[in-house]
């Protein structure tokens, strides 16, 4: 086998510059499929980060129906202080839970005593918010970077309007679930940054202000914001998450629980799948330029070699090891295509690592691109080029294996 | 026991819807160890009843045995295994692999087609180049050497595998007169060292003289029995 390898790269090296072309071509295609892998993973992870790491957690569990009237805040389908403490231990349980946070969602009014207008707000506990969404401090702009009872963080869009500092006094008015109307005074102590997606201009409260406001007898939960150990884990973790909070049923003997993953919490998630159709589609046109590219090579040196194959046919190799020989060629050429390719790719990511590429999204800018490349991407990329290498040269090898030796060496 | 038989070998190729018949009911014998030319001009069969005899190609009606082997039943691996092991072939444009040192062709078919170890096989490709004069040529390759030379190392790797018999088809066709000369020298000589058998084609009278025995074909027919020659070696 080495010594058929010996042969095909002598081979390949007899047309140096065709040789030289193809495997160009394929290093090229590589090279362009692993960088724009590597930035759209880098556009990516940057965007799920910020969306789960700044404030929606990596899922989230609420009462079942809740997330279909999300947009509405519906108090009437808050979990009960009793099924929150029930998720609370099924939570402590798993290991792979690092963080949660139980929020008190509602809509209400917000004055500075000359304008009124409406307002989304979280009830949050801010150490197990912190803890869950770590990126949320960094998400206040100005003022101080923690909530305290009686202190109230909110968006710059709402600031903005009402023309509102930090320091400034002002009441947020909510209507309770039984109807009655209340408000409280709060001081802001913060304003906040909105970021793309549900939840992205909310305001912050101490979760016991929110539960004064609402007059709540007992803690109420809409929501609980987790967060994993391991990422990766997500599904995993849902599922298991799911399977066990799908025992707990209601009186009409249904579940009481609803475990989403930020996925089918976040509309980004369409723009990250359709990344990943982009993806996709880019590694179908290198697979159709390195079997256009390799095909072609093949066919060429099968048709200027008909008399070559002739004459070791006719002294004797095995037709299987004459088709070795050109899939060893194709072989050669996508190991060599995808190793230039790779080594391009890896220093084309160092360099747009070192130049910084900044972008904005939504309302959030200068996210710094920060492209990488990780083995397993490299490997199948690379598996890919070379299988297709193989596969393109197997028509060609196959036609070359075939040929009948008398007529091979009567080819002029 | 004689090493070929043959017995009403017809060829018959289509194009078309031409019929061309190569070869016309022939029948011959050959014994081990010969030295044989068929001669006769272009189109008279020669290369086609080399072809038959090298298990290249299949005759259209008649029996050929080479080696005890019906020829005509062997499929194409088999017939491969065949020739790897019984034949050696020399070729008109020498047909050397442009890829591979002069070293490395008459190595080409221990090493791919006979898995020879590689002592062994060092031992009887040196062997043969000191034979046949290119020893010092070993590390060149074919576009280095002269048509003569070249012909020389397929002669090396026709007889590397201690084939039962070699075929040459116009070996000296594209030789000068004293350089083909010498080329038949070495392919008696190693007949005569080996005991293989040689059967080639030429159309070339002088080189006819060289061989002990030839068949003279004309339009795919045997004009006249086997006639034994002498040659200057006699």
């Amino acid at each position: 086998m080495l010594k058929l390898f010996k042969i095909a790269v002598r081979n390949l090296s007899r047309y140096k510059r065709r040789t030289l072309l193809t495997s160009s071509l394929i290093a090229i295609g590589v090279m362009f499929v692993l960088v724009f892998i590597a930035a759209s993973g880098s556009f990516k992870y940057i965007m799920i980060s910020q969306i789960t790491d700044s404030m929606l957690g990596h899922l989230q569990v609420h009462k079942r129906g809740y997330v279909a009237s999300i947009d509405s805040l519906p108090l009437t389908l808050n979990l009960s202080e009793k099924a929150e403490k029930k998720l609370e231990k099924t939570m402590e349980d798993i290991p792979e839970i690092e963080a949660f946070s139980p929020r008190v969602k509602f809509g209400g009014m917000f004055s500075n005593f000359i304008e009124t207008t409406n307002i989304r707000v979280n009830g949050v506990y801010p150490e197990k918010e912190i803890a869950t969404v770590p990126l949320f401090l960094s998400r206040i702009k100005q003022g101080e970077k923690h909530i305290k009872e009686g202190e109230i963080l909110i968006p710059e869009l709402l600031a903005n309007g009402l023309k509102v500092k930090v320091g400034d006094t002002v009441v947020v008015i909510a209507t309770n679930r039984d109807g009655s109307v209340n408000g409280k005074q709060f001081v802001i102590n913060g304003i906040i940054e909105s970021v793309t997606g549900p939840g992205g201009r909310d305001g912050y409260m101490h979760i016991k202000d929110a539960t004064e406001i609402l007059r709540m007898d007992e803690m109420e939960i809409s929501e609980v914001a987790v967060r994993l150990k391991d990422f990766g884990k997500l599904n995993a973790v849902s599922n298991r998450l799911d399977e066990i909070l799908s025992k707990e049923l209601n009186k009409q003997g249904k579940p009481i629980f609803d475990v989403r993953t930020w996925e089918k919490l976040s509309p980004f998630y369409n723009i990250a799948r359709m990344i990943d159709v982009m993806t996709f589609f880019i590694k179908l046109m290198l697979i159709a330029m390195v079997l256009v590219s390799i095909m072609n090579v093949m066919i060429m040196a099968v048709f200027e070699r008909i008399r070559e194959i002739g004459t070791i046919s006719a002294i004797g190799t095995m037709p299987k090891k004459i088709l070795s020989l050109f899939l060893i060629e194709g072989f050669s050429l996508g190991v060599l295509g995808a190793v230039v390719g790779n080594i391009l790719a890896i220093g084309i990511v160092f360099l747009l690592n070192l130049v910084k590429i900044t972008f904005n999204f939504g309302r959030q800018s200068g996210l710094v691109l920060s492209p990488s490349l990780n083995t397993g991407d490299i490997l199948w990329i690379s598996a890919i080029v070379i299988i297709v290498s193989v596969a393109a040269a197997l028509q060609p090898a196959f036609k070359a294996s075939r040929m009948e030796p008398v007529e091979a060496l009567r080819h002029v | 026991m004689s090493l070929i038989i043959a017995e009403n070998l017809t060829k018959i190729y289509t194009m078309g819807e031409i019929e061309v018949e190569a070869l016309k009911s022939v029948s011959f014998g050959i014994e081990p160890a010969s030295f044989i030319s068929f001669i006769g001009p272009s189109g008279s069969g020669k290369t086609t009843l080399l072809n038959l005899i090298g298990c290249l190609d299949k005759p259209t009606s008649g029996t050929l045995k080479v080696a005890d082997i019906n020829t005509s039943d062997l499929t194409r691996k088999e017939a491969a295994a065949f020739r790897g092991k019984n034949l050696g072939f020399i070729f008109q444009d020498f047909n050397l692999i442009p890829v591979l040192t002069v070293y490395e062709n008459v190595e080409y078919p221990l090493l791919i087609v006979q898995n020879v170890p590689a002592e062994e096989r060092k031992s009887r490709v040196i062997s043969l180049l000191k034979t046949v004069g290119m020893i010092d040529q070993k590390n060149k390759y074919p576009d280095q050497i002269s048509g003569g030379q070249k012909q020389r190392v397929a002669v090396a790797r026709a007889l590397v595998t201690n084939p039962r018999l070699v075929l040459a088809d116009e070996p000296t066709a594209n030789l000068d007169s004293k350089t083909a000369f010498m080329v038949i020298d070495i392919m008696r000589q190693m007949k005569e060292e080996f005991g293989v058998t040689f059967i080639f084609s030429t159309h070339d009278q002088k080189i006819v003289s060289e061989v002990e025995t030839f068949y003279p074909l004309q339009d795919g027919t045997l004009i006249s029995r086997t006639q034994e020659k002498g040659g200057r070696h006699a």
